[in-house]
Protein backbone atom coordinates (compact mmCIF):
# COMPACT_ATOMS: atom_id res chain seq x y z
CA UNK A 1 0.00 0.00 0.00
CA UNK A 2 1.25 3.45 -0.75
CA UNK A 3 0.29 7.09 -0.67
CA UNK A 4 -0.94 7.22 -4.26
CA UNK A 5 -3.33 4.37 -3.56
CA UNK A 6 -4.70 6.24 -0.54
CA UNK A 7 -5.15 9.41 -2.55
CA UNK A 8 -6.91 7.51 -5.35
CA UNK A 9 -9.26 5.94 -2.85
CA UNK A 10 -10.02 9.29 -1.22
CA UNK A 11 -10.76 10.78 -4.64
CA UNK A 12 -13.09 7.86 -5.37
CA UNK A 13 -14.87 8.55 -2.07
CA UNK A 14 -15.28 12.19 -3.11
CA UNK A 15 -16.72 11.16 -6.49
CA UNK A 16 -19.21 8.87 -4.78
CA UNK A 17 -20.10 11.67 -2.38
CA UNK A 18 -20.75 14.02 -5.29
CA UNK A 19 -23.14 11.45 -6.77
CA UNK A 20 -24.80 11.04 -3.38
CA UNK A 21 -25.40 14.80 -3.13
CA UNK A 22 -27.10 14.75 -6.54
CA UNK A 23 -29.20 11.72 -5.60
CA UNK A 24 -30.18 13.18 -2.23
CA UNK A 25 -31.03 16.52 -3.72
CA UNK A 26 -33.02 14.90 -6.53
CA UNK A 27 -35.04 12.65 -4.20
CA UNK A 28 -35.77 15.37 -1.65
CA UNK A 29 -36.81 17.89 -4.27
CA UNK A 30 -39.39 15.67 -5.90
CA UNK A 31 -41.09 15.26 -2.52
CA UNK A 32 -44.68 16.35 -3.02
CA UNK A 33 -45.40 19.63 -1.25
CA UNK A 34 -42.43 21.90 -0.82
CA UNK A 35 -41.02 23.24 2.41
CA UNK A 36 -43.00 26.50 2.31
CA UNK A 37 -46.29 24.63 2.08
CA UNK A 38 -45.19 22.38 4.91
CA UNK A 39 -44.36 25.30 7.18
CA UNK A 40 -47.51 27.32 6.51
CA UNK A 41 -49.91 24.39 6.31
CA UNK A 42 -52.74 23.55 3.94
CA UNK A 43 -54.63 26.81 4.47
CA UNK A 44 -51.82 29.16 3.47
CA UNK A 45 -52.69 31.85 0.94
CA UNK A 46 -50.90 31.87 -2.39
CA UNK A 47 -49.39 35.24 -1.47
CA UNK A 48 -47.88 34.04 1.79
CA UNK A 49 -46.59 30.93 0.08
CA UNK A 50 -44.89 32.92 -2.66
CA UNK A 51 -43.33 35.24 -0.09
CA UNK A 52 -41.95 32.39 1.99
CA UNK A 53 -40.72 30.55 -1.08
CA UNK A 54 -38.82 33.67 -2.07
CA UNK A 55 -37.43 33.99 1.45
CA UNK A 56 -36.26 30.35 1.47
CA UNK A 57 -34.94 30.63 -2.07
CA UNK A 58 -37.27 27.94 -3.34
CA UNK A 59 -38.34 30.00 -6.35
CA UNK A 60 -34.89 29.81 -7.89
CA UNK A 61 -34.00 27.22 -10.56
CA UNK A 62 -33.19 23.77 -9.11
CA UNK A 63 -29.64 23.86 -10.43
CA UNK A 64 -28.95 27.11 -8.60
CA UNK A 65 -30.48 25.68 -5.42
CA UNK A 66 -28.31 22.57 -5.78
CA UNK A 67 -25.05 24.45 -6.17
CA UNK A 68 -26.02 26.77 -3.37
CA UNK A 69 -26.59 23.78 -1.11
CA UNK A 70 -23.39 21.99 -2.14
CA UNK A 71 -21.24 25.06 -1.68
CA UNK A 72 -22.78 25.43 1.77
CA UNK A 73 -21.98 21.81 2.57
CA UNK A 74 -18.37 22.31 1.52
CA UNK A 75 -18.13 25.31 3.85
CA UNK A 76 -19.77 23.33 6.65
CA UNK A 77 -22.97 25.37 6.44
CA UNK A 78 -25.91 22.99 6.14
CA UNK A 79 -28.61 25.65 6.35
CA UNK A 80 -31.40 26.11 8.87
CA UNK A 81 -33.84 23.43 9.97
CA UNK A 82 -37.29 24.37 8.70
CA UNK A 83 -39.03 22.97 11.76
CA UNK A 84 -36.67 23.35 14.67
CA UNK A 85 -35.49 26.88 13.93
CA UNK A 86 -31.88 25.86 14.59
CA UNK A 87 -28.86 25.50 12.32
CA UNK A 88 -28.86 22.03 10.75
CA UNK A 89 -25.16 21.54 11.53
CA UNK A 90 -25.90 21.98 15.24
CA UNK A 91 -28.93 19.65 15.34
CA UNK A 92 -27.35 16.96 13.18
CA UNK A 93 -24.00 17.31 14.93
CA UNK A 94 -25.29 16.46 18.40
CA UNK A 95 -27.52 13.69 17.04
CA UNK A 96 -24.51 12.31 15.16
CA UNK A 97 -22.48 12.02 18.36
CA UNK A 98 -25.31 10.19 20.14
CA UNK A 99 -25.70 7.83 17.20
CA UNK A 100 -22.00 7.10 17.04
CA UNK A 101 -22.02 6.12 20.73
CA UNK A 102 -24.78 3.65 19.97
CA UNK A 103 -23.29 2.31 16.73
CA UNK A 104 -19.78 2.18 18.18
CA UNK A 105 -20.88 0.29 21.25
CA UNK A 106 -22.91 -2.16 19.15
CA UNK A 107 -20.00 -2.71 16.78
CA UNK A 108 -17.55 -3.27 19.63
CA UNK A 109 -19.87 -5.72 21.38
CA UNK A 110 -20.55 -7.59 18.15
CA UNK A 111 -16.88 -7.86 17.21
CA UNK A 112 -15.86 -9.13 20.63
CA UNK A 113 -18.62 -11.74 20.74
CA UNK A 114 -19.16 -12.94 17.20
CA UNK A 115 -15.58 -13.60 16.08
CA UNK A 116 -14.88 -16.15 18.85
CA UNK A 117 -18.39 -17.56 18.34
CA UNK A 118 -17.83 -18.12 14.63
CA UNK A 119 -14.30 -19.40 15.18
CA UNK A 120 -15.47 -21.94 17.74
CA UNK A 121 -18.23 -23.11 15.41
CA UNK A 122 -15.65 -23.69 12.67
CA UNK A 123 -13.27 -25.55 14.98
CA UNK A 124 -16.04 -27.71 16.41
CA UNK A 125 -17.67 -28.29 13.03
CA UNK A 126 -20.52 -30.76 12.97
CA UNK A 127 -21.02 -30.77 16.74
CA UNK A 128 -24.11 -29.69 18.67
CA UNK A 129 -22.34 -26.42 19.37
CA UNK A 130 -21.90 -25.71 15.66
CA UNK A 131 -25.54 -26.54 14.93
CA UNK A 132 -26.64 -24.29 17.79
CA UNK A 133 -24.72 -21.33 16.37
CA UNK A 134 -26.09 -22.12 12.93
CA UNK A 135 -29.68 -22.06 14.15
CA UNK A 136 -29.03 -18.90 16.17
CA UNK A 137 -27.56 -17.15 13.14
CA UNK A 138 -30.49 -18.02 10.87
CA UNK A 139 -33.06 -16.95 13.46
CA UNK A 140 -31.12 -13.77 14.23
CA UNK A 141 -30.92 -12.64 10.61
CA UNK A 142 -34.61 -13.38 10.04
CA UNK A 143 -35.89 -11.16 12.86
CA UNK A 144 -36.32 -7.50 11.89
CA UNK A 145 -35.04 -5.02 14.50
CA UNK A 146 -38.48 -3.78 15.41
CA UNK A 147 -39.55 -7.29 16.43
CA UNK A 148 -36.40 -7.96 18.47
CA UNK A 149 -36.65 -4.54 20.10
CA UNK A 150 -40.27 -5.05 21.06
CA UNK A 151 -39.61 -8.52 22.45
CA UNK A 152 -36.66 -7.21 24.48
CA UNK A 153 -38.90 -4.48 25.87
CA UNK A 154 -41.49 -7.05 26.93
CA UNK A 155 -38.83 -9.19 28.58
CA UNK A 156 -36.62 -6.58 30.24
CA UNK A 157 -38.51 -3.32 30.53
CA UNK A 158 -42.05 -4.24 31.51
CA UNK A 159 -43.60 -2.20 34.34
CA UNK A 160 -43.63 -5.36 36.47
CA UNK A 161 -39.98 -6.14 35.82
CA UNK A 162 -38.08 -2.99 34.81
CA UNK A 163 -34.50 -4.25 34.60
CA UNK A 164 -33.58 -1.67 31.96
CA UNK A 165 -35.19 1.66 31.02
CA UNK A 166 -37.64 1.35 28.11
CA UNK A 167 -36.07 4.25 26.30
CA UNK A 168 -34.22 7.53 26.52
CA UNK A 169 -30.63 8.55 26.76
CA UNK A 170 -28.04 9.66 29.29
CA UNK A 171 -24.89 11.59 28.49
CA UNK A 172 -21.96 9.13 28.70
CA UNK A 173 -19.64 12.01 29.65
CA UNK A 174 -21.67 12.71 32.78
CA UNK A 175 -22.82 9.31 33.99
CA UNK A 176 -21.38 6.39 32.06
CA UNK A 177 -23.18 3.77 34.15
CA UNK A 178 -26.56 5.33 33.50
CA UNK A 179 -25.65 5.64 29.83
CA UNK A 180 -24.91 1.93 29.69
CA UNK A 181 -28.27 0.98 31.20
CA UNK A 182 -30.00 3.09 28.55
CA UNK A 183 -27.83 1.64 25.81
CA UNK A 184 -28.27 -2.00 26.85
CA UNK A 185 -31.46 -2.83 24.97
CA UNK A 186 -30.72 -0.81 21.80
CA UNK A 187 -27.25 -2.36 21.59
CA UNK A 188 -28.69 -5.84 22.19
CA UNK A 189 -31.21 -5.29 19.38
CA UNK A 190 -28.61 -4.11 16.89
CA UNK A 191 -26.15 -6.70 18.09
CA UNK A 192 -28.39 -9.73 17.64
CA UNK A 193 -28.78 -9.34 13.88
CA UNK A 194 -25.14 -8.41 13.33
CA UNK A 195 -23.83 -11.16 15.57
CA UNK A 196 -25.93 -13.71 13.76
CA UNK A 197 -24.63 -12.59 10.40
CA UNK A 198 -20.98 -12.05 11.31
CA UNK A 199 -20.53 -15.27 13.28
CA UNK A 200 -21.89 -17.23 10.31
CA UNK A 201 -19.49 -15.53 7.93
CA UNK A 202 -16.52 -15.96 10.26
CA UNK A 203 -17.38 -19.64 10.58
CA UNK A 204 -17.42 -20.13 6.84
CA UNK A 205 -14.18 -18.17 6.29
CA UNK A 206 -12.45 -20.08 9.02
CA UNK A 207 -13.69 -23.44 7.77
CA UNK A 208 -12.07 -22.59 4.47
CA UNK A 209 -8.76 -21.74 6.15
CA UNK A 210 -8.94 -24.93 8.26
CA UNK A 211 -9.21 -27.04 5.13
CA UNK A 212 -6.38 -25.22 3.36
CA UNK A 213 -3.07 -26.78 2.42
CA UNK A 214 -0.94 -24.79 4.83
CA UNK A 215 -3.04 -25.82 7.81
CA UNK A 216 -2.80 -29.44 6.69
CA UNK A 217 0.95 -28.98 6.33
CA UNK A 218 1.14 -27.54 9.84
CA UNK A 219 -0.74 -30.57 11.18
CA UNK A 220 1.45 -33.02 9.28
CA UNK A 221 4.49 -31.26 10.69
CA UNK A 222 3.14 -32.40 14.06
CA UNK A 223 2.26 -29.02 15.54
CA UNK A 224 -0.14 -29.07 18.44
CA UNK A 225 -3.77 -28.33 17.59
CA UNK A 226 -3.61 -25.19 19.73
CA UNK A 227 -0.66 -23.87 17.76
CA UNK A 228 -2.32 -24.71 14.45
CA UNK A 229 -5.35 -22.67 15.43
CA UNK A 230 -3.67 -19.73 17.15
CA UNK A 231 -0.71 -19.30 14.83
CA UNK A 232 -1.94 -20.54 11.46
CA UNK A 233 -5.71 -20.36 11.31
CA UNK A 234 -6.88 -17.37 13.34
CA UNK A 235 -4.50 -14.75 11.88
CA UNK A 236 -5.52 -15.79 8.37
CA UNK A 237 -9.21 -15.57 9.17
CA UNK A 238 -9.01 -12.04 10.53
CA UNK A 239 -8.90 -10.17 7.23
CA UNK A 240 -12.12 -11.74 5.90
CA UNK A 241 -13.74 -11.09 9.28
CA UNK A 242 -12.92 -7.39 9.00
CA UNK A 243 -14.32 -7.38 5.46
CA UNK A 244 -17.58 -8.90 6.69
CA UNK A 245 -17.86 -6.43 9.55
CA UNK A 246 -17.27 -3.46 7.25
CA UNK A 247 -20.02 -4.64 4.91
CA UNK A 248 -22.36 -4.86 7.88
CA UNK A 249 -21.73 -1.25 8.84
CA UNK A 250 -24.18 -0.20 6.13
CA UNK A 251 -26.70 -2.49 7.73
CA UNK A 252 -25.91 -1.08 11.17
CA UNK A 253 -26.44 2.48 9.95
CA UNK A 254 -29.85 1.48 8.59
CA UNK A 255 -30.63 -0.42 11.79
CA UNK A 256 -30.08 2.60 14.05
CA UNK A 257 -32.97 4.38 12.29
CA UNK A 258 -35.54 1.89 13.59
CA UNK A 259 -33.83 1.18 16.91
CA UNK A 260 -33.46 4.85 17.84
CA UNK A 261 -37.10 5.46 16.98
CA UNK A 262 -38.27 2.61 19.22
CA UNK A 263 -35.99 3.38 22.17
CA UNK A 264 -36.31 7.18 21.90
CA UNK A 265 -32.55 7.53 21.44
CA UNK A 266 -31.85 11.14 20.37
CA UNK A 267 -29.65 10.27 17.40
CA UNK A 268 -29.63 10.60 13.63
CA UNK A 269 -32.23 7.87 13.10
CA UNK A 270 -34.84 9.44 15.31
CA UNK A 271 -34.08 12.86 13.88
CA UNK A 272 -34.44 11.46 10.36
CA UNK A 273 -37.88 9.99 11.06
CA UNK A 274 -38.95 13.31 12.56
CA UNK A 275 -37.57 15.21 9.56
CA UNK A 276 -39.22 12.84 7.09
CA UNK A 277 -42.58 13.21 8.83
CA UNK A 278 -42.25 16.99 8.77
CA UNK A 279 -40.61 17.33 5.35
CA UNK A 280 -37.67 19.14 6.93
CA UNK A 281 -35.59 18.98 3.75
CA UNK A 282 -32.28 20.48 4.94
CA UNK A 283 -32.20 18.04 7.85
CA UNK A 284 -33.07 15.04 5.63
CA UNK A 285 -30.35 16.00 3.16
CA UNK A 286 -27.74 16.50 5.87
CA UNK A 287 -28.47 13.18 7.63
CA UNK A 288 -28.37 11.21 4.39
CA UNK A 289 -25.08 12.80 3.47
CA UNK A 290 -23.57 12.18 6.91
CA UNK A 291 -24.58 8.51 6.89
CA UNK A 292 -23.18 8.05 3.38
CA UNK A 293 -19.88 9.67 4.38
CA UNK A 294 -19.58 7.48 7.48
CA UNK A 295 -20.29 4.39 5.40
CA UNK A 296 -17.76 5.30 2.70
CA UNK A 297 -15.04 6.16 5.23
CA UNK A 298 -15.60 2.98 7.22
CA UNK A 299 -15.21 0.97 4.02
CA UNK A 300 -11.96 2.77 3.28
CA UNK A 301 -10.65 2.20 6.80
CA UNK A 302 -11.54 -1.48 6.69
CA UNK A 303 -9.67 -1.87 3.38
CA UNK A 304 -6.60 -0.33 5.00
CA UNK A 305 -6.92 -2.63 8.02
CA UNK A 306 -7.30 -5.66 5.75
CA UNK A 307 -4.14 -4.70 3.89
CA UNK A 308 -2.31 -4.46 7.23
CA UNK A 309 -3.65 -7.81 8.44
CA UNK A 310 -3.07 -9.74 5.26
CA UNK A 311 0.28 -9.13 3.59
CA UNK A 312 -0.94 -10.94 0.47
CA UNK A 313 -3.37 -8.10 -0.20
CA UNK A 314 -1.52 -5.47 -2.19
CA UNK A 315 -3.05 -2.27 -3.36
CA UNK A 316 -1.15 -0.52 -6.05
CA UNK B 1 -33.99 -30.36 -6.00
CA UNK B 2 -32.26 -33.51 -4.79
CA UNK B 3 -29.16 -31.50 -4.03
CA UNK B 4 -31.18 -28.94 -2.08
CA UNK B 5 -32.74 -31.65 0.08
CA UNK B 6 -29.36 -33.25 0.78
CA UNK B 7 -28.48 -30.72 3.50
CA UNK B 8 -30.35 -30.09 6.73
CA UNK B 9 -30.45 -26.36 5.90
CA UNK B 10 -32.14 -27.14 2.60
CA UNK B 11 -34.69 -29.43 4.24
CA UNK B 12 -35.49 -26.79 6.88
CA UNK B 13 -35.88 -24.15 4.16
CA UNK B 14 -38.20 -26.32 2.08
CA UNK B 15 -40.35 -27.17 5.12
CA UNK B 16 -40.63 -23.53 6.19
CA UNK B 17 -41.40 -22.38 2.64
CA UNK B 18 -44.06 -25.07 2.26
CA UNK B 19 -45.82 -23.87 5.42
CA UNK B 20 -45.55 -20.22 4.38
CA UNK B 21 -46.65 -20.78 0.79
CA UNK B 22 -49.57 -22.96 1.93
CA UNK B 23 -50.65 -20.12 4.21
CA UNK B 24 -50.19 -17.64 1.38
CA UNK B 25 -52.23 -19.71 -1.10
CA UNK B 26 -55.05 -20.92 1.14
CA UNK B 27 -54.74 -18.72 4.27
CA UNK B 28 -57.85 -16.58 3.79
CA UNK B 29 -59.98 -19.74 3.23
CA UNK B 30 -58.70 -21.84 6.11
CA UNK B 31 -58.84 -18.98 8.63
CA UNK B 32 -61.29 -19.92 11.41
CA UNK B 33 -62.78 -16.42 11.78
CA UNK B 34 -63.28 -13.18 9.86
CA UNK B 35 -59.96 -11.33 10.46
CA UNK B 36 -61.78 -8.03 11.08
CA UNK B 37 -64.51 -9.41 13.36
CA UNK B 38 -64.47 -7.98 16.90
CA UNK B 39 -64.95 -10.58 19.63
CA UNK B 40 -65.64 -8.00 22.32
CA UNK B 41 -65.82 -10.61 25.10
CA UNK B 42 -62.34 -11.89 24.30
CA UNK B 43 -59.90 -9.01 24.00
CA UNK B 44 -56.10 -9.37 24.37
CA UNK B 45 -56.27 -13.07 25.16
CA UNK B 46 -53.46 -15.56 25.03
CA UNK B 47 -53.72 -18.78 23.02
CA UNK B 48 -56.78 -20.88 23.90
CA UNK B 49 -59.02 -23.56 22.42
CA UNK B 50 -61.35 -21.03 20.78
CA UNK B 51 -58.59 -18.67 19.63
CA UNK B 52 -55.54 -20.83 18.92
CA UNK B 53 -53.11 -17.92 18.83
CA UNK B 54 -55.06 -15.49 21.00
CA UNK B 55 -56.73 -12.18 20.17
CA UNK B 56 -55.74 -8.53 19.76
CA UNK B 57 -57.00 -5.36 21.46
CA UNK B 58 -60.32 -5.49 19.61
CA UNK B 59 -60.73 -9.21 20.18
CA UNK B 60 -59.83 -10.03 16.58
CA UNK B 61 -58.58 -13.58 16.12
CA UNK B 62 -54.79 -13.51 15.63
CA UNK B 63 -54.56 -16.78 13.71
CA UNK B 64 -57.12 -15.53 11.21
CA UNK B 65 -55.30 -12.22 10.86
CA UNK B 66 -51.93 -13.91 10.32
CA UNK B 67 -53.41 -16.26 7.70
CA UNK B 68 -55.10 -13.35 5.94
CA UNK B 69 -51.90 -11.32 5.94
CA UNK B 70 -49.84 -14.18 4.47
CA UNK B 71 -50.70 -13.73 0.75
CA UNK B 72 -49.96 -10.00 0.74
CA UNK B 73 -46.73 -10.46 2.71
CA UNK B 74 -45.36 -13.12 0.36
CA UNK B 75 -46.59 -11.22 -2.71
CA UNK B 76 -44.96 -8.07 -1.39
CA UNK B 77 -41.61 -9.80 -0.94
CA UNK B 78 -41.71 -11.46 -4.34
CA UNK B 79 -43.13 -8.40 -6.12
CA UNK B 80 -40.58 -5.96 -4.74
CA UNK B 81 -37.73 -8.39 -5.41
CA UNK B 82 -38.90 -9.13 -8.97
CA UNK B 83 -39.01 -5.42 -9.67
CA UNK B 84 -35.49 -4.90 -8.34
CA UNK B 85 -34.18 -8.02 -10.10
CA UNK B 86 -35.67 -7.08 -13.49
CA UNK B 87 -34.53 -3.47 -13.39
CA UNK B 88 -31.15 -4.44 -11.92
CA UNK B 89 -30.55 -7.23 -14.44
CA UNK B 90 -31.31 -4.94 -17.38
CA UNK B 91 -28.93 -2.28 -16.05
CA UNK B 92 -26.26 -4.83 -15.09
CA UNK B 93 -26.39 -6.61 -18.44
CA UNK B 94 -26.18 -3.31 -20.31
CA UNK B 95 -23.15 -2.28 -18.25
CA UNK B 96 -21.48 -5.68 -18.53
CA UNK B 97 -22.03 -6.08 -22.27
CA UNK B 98 -21.25 -2.49 -23.21
CA UNK B 99 -18.11 -2.23 -21.08
CA UNK B 100 -15.79 0.75 -21.34
CA UNK B 101 -17.14 4.21 -20.69
CA UNK B 102 -20.83 3.28 -20.39
CA UNK B 103 -19.90 0.64 -17.84
CA UNK B 104 -17.79 3.13 -15.87
CA UNK B 105 -20.54 5.75 -15.70
CA UNK B 106 -23.21 3.22 -14.72
CA UNK B 107 -21.00 1.73 -12.04
CA UNK B 108 -20.19 5.12 -10.51
CA UNK B 109 -23.90 5.98 -10.29
CA UNK B 110 -24.60 2.59 -8.71
CA UNK B 111 -21.79 3.18 -6.21
CA UNK B 112 -23.41 6.48 -5.24
CA UNK B 113 -26.75 4.77 -4.69
CA UNK B 114 -25.14 1.94 -2.73
CA UNK B 115 -23.36 4.46 -0.50
CA UNK B 116 -26.67 5.03 1.28
CA UNK B 117 -27.81 2.33 3.70
CA UNK B 118 -30.62 0.36 2.04
CA UNK B 119 -33.25 1.22 4.65
CA UNK B 120 -32.43 4.93 4.42
CA UNK B 121 -32.74 4.84 0.65
CA UNK B 122 -36.09 3.02 0.92
CA UNK B 123 -37.36 5.51 3.51
CA UNK B 124 -36.47 8.47 1.29
CA UNK B 125 -38.28 7.00 -1.71
CA UNK B 126 -41.34 5.86 0.21
CA UNK B 127 -41.72 9.28 1.82
CA UNK B 128 -41.51 10.89 -1.59
CA UNK B 129 -44.11 8.46 -2.96
CA UNK B 130 -46.43 9.11 -0.02
CA UNK B 131 -46.65 5.86 1.97
CA UNK B 132 -48.88 2.83 1.35
CA UNK B 133 -48.36 -0.79 0.32
CA UNK B 134 -47.80 -0.19 -3.39
CA UNK B 135 -45.47 2.74 -2.70
CA UNK B 136 -43.49 0.62 -0.24
CA UNK B 137 -43.21 -2.15 -2.83
CA UNK B 138 -41.91 0.28 -5.44
CA UNK B 139 -39.46 1.78 -2.97
CA UNK B 140 -38.00 -1.58 -1.97
CA UNK B 141 -37.77 -2.56 -5.63
CA UNK B 142 -35.88 0.63 -6.50
CA UNK B 143 -33.62 0.23 -3.46
CA UNK B 144 -32.74 -3.32 -4.58
CA UNK B 145 -31.93 -2.27 -8.13
CA UNK B 146 -28.32 -1.07 -7.69
CA UNK B 147 -27.25 -4.15 -5.73
CA UNK B 148 -28.87 -6.50 -8.23
CA UNK B 149 -27.33 -4.58 -11.12
CA UNK B 150 -23.87 -5.14 -9.66
CA UNK B 151 -24.47 -8.87 -9.27
CA UNK B 152 -25.91 -9.17 -12.78
CA UNK B 153 -22.95 -7.25 -14.18
CA UNK B 154 -20.37 -9.44 -12.53
CA UNK B 155 -22.27 -12.56 -13.63
CA UNK B 156 -22.23 -11.25 -17.21
CA UNK B 157 -18.54 -10.37 -17.02
CA UNK B 158 -17.71 -13.89 -15.87
CA UNK B 159 -19.32 -15.52 -18.92
CA UNK B 160 -18.59 -12.83 -21.49
CA UNK B 161 -15.29 -14.29 -22.59
CA UNK B 162 -16.28 -17.97 -22.42
CA UNK B 163 -15.74 -20.08 -25.53
CA UNK B 164 -19.42 -20.45 -26.36
CA UNK B 165 -19.87 -16.69 -26.41
CA UNK B 166 -16.79 -16.26 -28.57
CA UNK B 167 -18.07 -19.04 -30.82
CA UNK B 168 -21.43 -17.30 -31.19
CA UNK B 169 -19.62 -14.10 -32.03
CA UNK B 170 -17.47 -15.90 -34.57
CA UNK B 171 -20.61 -17.37 -36.13
CA UNK B 172 -21.70 -13.78 -36.68
CA UNK B 173 -24.74 -13.89 -34.40
CA UNK B 174 -26.32 -10.55 -33.56
CA UNK B 175 -25.47 -8.85 -30.30
CA UNK B 176 -28.99 -9.16 -28.85
CA UNK B 177 -29.10 -12.85 -29.80
CA UNK B 178 -25.84 -13.46 -27.96
CA UNK B 179 -27.04 -11.61 -24.87
CA UNK B 180 -30.43 -13.34 -24.73
CA UNK B 181 -29.42 -16.85 -25.79
CA UNK B 182 -25.83 -17.26 -24.60
CA UNK B 183 -24.96 -14.75 -21.88
CA UNK B 184 -28.17 -14.46 -19.84
CA UNK B 185 -29.01 -18.18 -19.48
CA UNK B 186 -25.48 -18.82 -18.22
CA UNK B 187 -25.38 -15.82 -15.90
CA UNK B 188 -28.83 -16.37 -14.40
CA UNK B 189 -27.73 -18.74 -11.59
CA UNK B 190 -26.21 -16.19 -9.21
CA UNK B 191 -29.04 -13.78 -10.00
CA UNK B 192 -31.71 -16.31 -8.97
CA UNK B 193 -29.84 -17.21 -5.79
CA UNK B 194 -29.45 -13.57 -4.79
CA UNK B 195 -33.12 -12.91 -5.63
CA UNK B 196 -34.32 -15.75 -3.39
CA UNK B 197 -32.31 -14.48 -0.44
CA UNK B 198 -33.47 -10.94 -1.11
CA UNK B 199 -37.14 -11.92 -0.87
CA UNK B 200 -36.52 -12.37 2.84
CA UNK B 201 -34.95 -8.89 3.10
CA UNK B 202 -37.86 -7.42 1.13
CA UNK B 203 -40.36 -8.99 3.52
CA UNK B 204 -38.43 -7.67 6.52
CA UNK B 205 -38.12 -4.15 5.07
CA UNK B 206 -41.80 -4.21 4.08
CA UNK B 207 -42.75 -5.17 7.63
CA UNK B 208 -40.46 -2.43 8.99
CA UNK B 209 -42.15 0.16 6.78
CA UNK B 210 -45.55 -1.11 7.95
CA UNK B 211 -44.31 -0.82 11.52
CA UNK B 212 -43.16 2.78 10.95
CA UNK B 213 -46.56 3.64 9.46
CA UNK B 214 -45.17 4.16 5.95
CA UNK B 215 -46.41 0.91 4.40
CA UNK B 216 -49.76 -0.84 4.79
CA UNK B 217 -52.41 1.13 6.70
CA UNK B 218 -54.94 -0.07 9.33
CA UNK B 219 -57.00 -2.22 9.42
CA UNK B 220 -54.71 -4.17 7.08
CA UNK B 221 -53.45 -7.54 8.33
CA UNK B 222 -49.89 -6.74 7.24
CA UNK B 223 -47.64 -8.40 9.84
CA UNK B 224 -45.40 -5.42 10.56
CA UNK B 225 -48.44 -3.24 11.12
CA UNK B 226 -49.86 -5.90 13.46
CA UNK B 227 -46.72 -5.69 15.62
CA UNK B 228 -46.91 -1.90 15.64
CA UNK B 229 -50.59 -1.95 16.73
CA UNK B 230 -49.99 -4.62 19.36
CA UNK B 231 -47.07 -2.69 20.86
CA UNK B 232 -49.38 -0.44 22.86
CA UNK B 233 -50.70 -3.50 24.66
CA UNK B 234 -47.50 -5.56 24.69
CA UNK B 235 -47.25 -5.79 28.46
CA UNK B 236 -50.85 -7.01 28.79
CA UNK B 237 -50.69 -9.46 25.90
CA UNK B 238 -47.22 -10.10 24.46
CA UNK B 239 -48.73 -12.67 22.05
CA UNK B 240 -49.91 -9.83 19.84
CA UNK B 241 -46.23 -9.02 19.18
CA UNK B 242 -44.80 -12.53 19.34
CA UNK B 243 -47.16 -14.17 16.84
CA UNK B 244 -46.65 -11.78 13.88
CA UNK B 245 -42.96 -11.62 14.81
CA UNK B 246 -42.67 -15.38 14.46
CA UNK B 247 -44.61 -15.27 11.19
CA UNK B 248 -42.18 -12.70 9.74
CA UNK B 249 -39.15 -14.64 10.99
CA UNK B 250 -40.43 -17.97 9.62
CA UNK B 251 -41.04 -16.49 6.18
CA UNK B 252 -37.73 -14.64 6.05
CA UNK B 253 -35.86 -17.70 7.31
CA UNK B 254 -37.55 -19.97 4.79
CA UNK B 255 -36.43 -17.87 1.83
CA UNK B 256 -32.99 -17.40 3.37
CA UNK B 257 -32.34 -21.10 3.97
CA UNK B 258 -33.75 -22.03 0.59
CA UNK B 259 -31.58 -19.41 -1.14
CA UNK B 260 -28.46 -20.66 0.63
CA UNK B 261 -29.26 -24.27 -0.29
CA UNK B 262 -29.86 -23.15 -3.87
CA UNK B 263 -26.45 -21.50 -3.98
CA UNK B 264 -24.76 -24.62 -2.65
CA UNK B 265 -26.61 -26.70 -5.24
CA UNK B 266 -25.41 -24.40 -8.03
CA UNK B 267 -21.87 -24.32 -6.71
CA UNK B 268 -20.91 -27.41 -4.69
CA UNK B 269 -17.51 -25.92 -3.90
CA UNK B 270 -19.08 -23.36 -1.58
CA UNK B 271 -20.92 -25.82 0.63
CA UNK B 272 -18.84 -25.95 3.75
Amino acid sequence: MNLSYLIRRLVAVLVVMAIVTVAVFAITNVLPGNAALMILGENATAQNLAALERQLGLDRPLLVQYFDWVSGVVRGDLGMSLRLGLPVAEVVGSAFINSMWLAGLALAAVTVISIPLGALAAIKRGTVYDTGIGVFSYVGTALPEFVTATLLLVLFASPANPIFPAGGFADPMEDFGLFLTHAALPVATLGLVLMAHISRQVRSEMSEVLSSDYVRAARIKGLSERRVIWRHTLPNSMAPAVAVISLDIGYLLGGIIVVEEIFAWPGLGRLLIYALQNRDLPVIQAITLVLAVVYALSNLISDLVIAKLDPRVRYG
Amino acid sequence: MGRILSTSNGVAGVILLTIVLTAALFGPWIAPYDPQLFHSQARLQGPSATHWLGTDQFGRDLLSRILNGAPSTVLFGMGATSLGVCAGTVIGVIAGVAGGRTDGVIMRILDGMLAMPELLFTLLIVTFLGGGTLQALLAVGVAFTPGMARIARSAVLSVRTREYVLAARARGESRSWIVLREVLPNAIGPIIVEATIRVSFAIMIGATLGFLGLGAQPPSTEWGLMVSEARQFMFRNPWGVIIPGIAIAMTAMGFNLFGDALRDAFDPKRSL
